[in-house]
């Protein structure tokens, strides 16, 4: 009996792992499973698009990586990396020194400031003194989750949702007095039937570089050193031939980029 | 000596019990639990503490209010359809086949951002005396829950009402009891002890929904090991202390119930 | 600091279709609903490209792919561990016993996140220790692995209770007339059991397609993340999760079709319950 079940166990096991077998060695690009759009969203047709999309694939073109996009939770993005379900973070995720912690960062791909919306009835601001008594919404472990935490604990009660969409359908319910993001997220958001229809920008919150950061990154594993210089080679070629610019006009107006040049880590 | 024979009792059975391959399988189970406690990372827990308690509390109140109204809404789902009143059965099989038929989760999520994304075309909504209950997201996680549990027993209920023998009914109309009185002495009374055993195994099955609350941001316990595994990026060890949380409720739930089982005198022959 | 961007100018990408009109003032309940609803829904639930029902029936698939696969490993490790349970030595039962209690005690959700992240783990150790490569676990095979773990537990306890339901009598008999165990499980304890184990196995087959939403919150493809997607896009979560409803009650209601059909079958030649009554 024993040797039967062992016998049988192992081939449960092998079967199991047959079906996922993966063919060659294709880097697997983790975005949210959830839409962000401008940067990640999928389609009616089940494909991601949006301008990180369009980055990626440019970055992995020019360093002829075989990349696969694959969707995971965002709340379980980092496990997710670091057990080896993807090889890459591509999902909008700012640098920070908590996170390095964990995982390392490629040089920075885009920056833009934080925002915060609210109903267009109220006239309020960003600073904590406005916030007072409010209703906060951020998407769970994000930057802004850590900064509104850090910065209005105490005057605002803060909620946290599993995507930024939930966080902006409450804020159009009324559920939500506020609604703190990345200020280009938000900005889609502002512009979409129900975000016009119920709110507008208060203002940008005041800059802390420790929680912020200094940009978004691909996140990779630290010892995936290799696929972290090809990465980074890939985005200082596409800054240099204008593949990068190229693909910013189609979605916006402006240089997504953000100051400081290019830095180092 | 009635209390040395109860103690001799006990001895034996759990020398019984208590095999050579147990002591050893127990053995490793201690060496597992403790090589997780010195190996893995437990730094987290004095920030956290606070808020787990609260967040075991939450769950807990969310679990006996949603079984309790459950229940008292499945009483008259399990009559309805039992007593067999088309127009009074029909819309109650509904009810039950919906909610039996559909995941919690898409119930869960629908009446939480479903009626959501509703509320913006009704202003009016804001200004009534509903909305400071509409505005947060525990009331919604109660509801569905409640008719979450209420869908499942009612099911249960028809059967216990349908199983009542109709000689007792009969009986009680003979005594010259009024229908209501028949049904408030007798009919109902005896469904519910017939319910009583499925009780124990569905209260089970509420605390396993629980978690899904954390979905529409109420911070339940579930909501609190997440939180901690976003913030320390951990994975593992918010989960199984989660795990091992979960597993003492339930097993102080079956405990519990297991007692008030055995109190209740078995009158069904 | 980066320049601000213009928030009102940034341009859009593909435009979205929506549902949510802008609201009408004075507008009853009734006719809210129903300008909100009639064009727009169509639109918004057709099969093709603009519209999100071929996402919803994809999704669908998907879900139903995991249930069937996760019930039938759920019945193959099921059947070893009511065996296991019913003839295996002590070690093997007191493991079990473990198995189903933890997997009984502890929510789904709660043991999918911990077998997604660590079980997938697990078998790439042990695969290396075995000195096998390790594997990709595709999400498709690691949410049938982990859901049929889960199912695993409940069906172990199902098949037991059928085996044990099974008249001593047969098995003696078969003895008596010289099987070996192989040819005893095949041609009378798996047949004699199955009337008895059909309803429990069904109710797990409806928990499997229900469990599978479940699978969204870790962030698998299946049909409640594809609504949760759509809805996102489209802001239109209540036509979404409604539509995704009724998806899951077609699968329940034709299931328990099916699944009559099925307990008719397995239980012909013996007396109806009716009767037995």
């Amino acid at each position: 009996m024993k040797t039967v079940l062992k016998t049988f166990a192992a081939a449960l096991l092998l079967g199991v792992a047959a079906m996922g077998v993966a063919k060659a060695d294709p880097v697997k690009i983790g975005v949210a499973a959830e839409p962000y759009p401008p940067f990640t969203s999928p389609d009616a047709s089940g494909k991601w698009v949006g301008w990180e999309i369009e980055f990626i694939d440019a970055v992995c073109a020019e360093e002829k990586l075989d990349c696969v996009i694959t969707p995971v939770a965002w709340d379980g993005i980092i496990p997710a990396l670091t057990t080896k379900k993807i090889d890459l973070i591509v999902s909008s995720m700012s640098i920070t020194n908590e996170r390095k912690k964990t995982i390392d960062f490629s040089d920075k791909y885009y920056n833009t400031p934080t925002a915060i919306i609210g109903p267009k009835d109220q006239k309020f601001g960003a600073t904590p003194d406005d916030l007072k008594g409010k209703v906060i919404g951020v998407q769970v472990s994000t930057v802004h989750a850590v900064y509104a935490k850090k910065h209005f604990t105490g005057a605002a009660e803060i909620k946290e949702y599993q995507t930024q969409d939930e966080a902006n359908n409450d804020l159009a319910a009324g559920r939500l007095d506020a609604v703190q993001a990345d200020s280009i997220a938000l900005g889609e958001f502002l512009k979409s039937d129900q975000g016009k229809a119920c709110c507008d920008l208060k203002g940008m919150v005041a800059p802390d570089d420790e929680v912020l950061g200094p940009g978004v990154g691909a996140g990779v594993r630290k010892e995936d050193t290799e696929l972290k210089d090809k990465i980074n080679a890939g985005i200082k070629a596409i800054r240099a031939n204008g593949k990068y610019d190229e693909i910013s006009k189609k979605y916006f107006d402006f240089d997504i980029y953000g100051g400081g040049g290019a830095q180092s880590n | 000596m009635a209390n040395e024979a109860a103690i001799i009792n006990v001895v034996a059975r759990t020398s019984l019990w208590l095999q050579p391959h147990r002591i050893v399988l127990i053995l490793i189970a201690l060496g597992l639990v403790l090589s997780a406690a010195f190996f893995m990372r437990w730094d987290w827990l004095p920030q956290y503490y606070e808020m787990g308690l609260i967040g075991i509390w939450r769950s807990l109140w969310i679990l006996a209010v949603t079984c309790i109204l459950g229940f008292l809404l499945a009483v008259p789902l399990g009559l309805a359809q039992a007593t067999g009143s088309f127009w009074f059965a029909a819309p109650a099989k509904v009810f039950c086949t919906v909610i039996r038929g559909t995941p919690l989760l898409i119930q869960l999520w629908l009446l939480y951002y479903g009626l959501g994304s509703l509320f913006p075309q009704y202003p009016w909504i804001r200004g009534s005396w509903m909305w400071p209950y509409l505005r947060q997201a525990w009331p919604y996680g109660v509801l569905a829950l409640t008719l979450s549990f209420a869908g499942y027993e009612g099911e249960v209920m028809r059967g216990a009402f349908a199983g009542v023998p109709k000689g007792q009914l009969e009986a009680a109309r003979a005594f010259g009891m009024s229908r209501w009185k028949a049904f408030r002495r007798i009919w109902l009374p005896q469904a519910i002890y017939r319910a009583l055993p499925t009780l124990t195994g569905e209260t089970v099955l509420q605390l396993k929904s629980t978690p899904l609350v954390a979905t529409i941001s109420v911070i339940d316990i579930f909501a609190v090991s997440s939180k901690v595994r976003q913030d320390t990026y951990l994975t593992y060890e918010p989960l199984l202390l989660l795990a091992l949380i979960y597993m003492t409720i339930t097993g102080i739930l079956v405990f519990a119930f297991g007692r008030i089982e055995a109190r209740i005198p078995n009158k069904i022959g | 600091m980066p320049l601000l961007p213009d928030l009102s100018q940034a341009c859009l990408p593909p435009t979205q279709p929506s549902a949510v009109r802008a609201s009408n003032p004075g507008a009853t309940l009734i006719d809210a609903f129903l300008s909100a609803s009639a064009a727009g829904i169509i639109e918004l639930l057709s099969p093709n490209a603009p519209g999100w029902g071929g996402t919803l029936l994809v999704g669908l698939l998907h879900s139903i792919e995991i249930a069937l696969g996760a019930t039938c490993l759920g019945l193959l490790i099921g059947t070893c561990g009511a065996y296991g349970k019913l003839y295996g030595g002590p070690v093997v039962r007191d493991l079990l016993v473990v198995y189903t209690t933890i997997v009984r005690a502890v929510p789904e959700l709660v043991l999918i996140l911990l077998l997604y992240y660590a079980g997938t783990d697990l078998i790439n150790q042990a695969l290396t220790a075995m000195g096998y490569q390790r594997v990709d676990i595709s999400g498709l095979a690691a949410g049938i692995a982990v859901l049929g773990f889960v199912q695993g537990a409940y069906s172990t306890e199902v098949i037991r209770g059928a085996i044990l339901a099974i008249p001593q009598g047969q098995i003696e008999a078969a003895r008596a007339y010289g099987m070996s165990p192989g040819l005893l499980l095949r041609r009378i304890t798996l047949p004699a059991m199955l009337p008895f184990a059909i309803p429990g196995l069904a109710n797990l087959w409806l928990i499997a397609t229900k469990d599978t939403a479940l699978l969204a919150v870790v962030g698998f493809y299946e049909l409640a993340l594809a609504t949760r997607q759509a809805a996102g896009v489209t802001k239109a979560y209540f036509t979404f999760f409604f539509a995704a409803g009724v998806l899951y009650l077609l699968l329940s209601l034709f299931s328990n079709l099916l699944i009559g059909r099925v307990e008719a079958w397995s239980r012909r030649g013996m007396p109806s319950l009716k009767e037995a009554r």
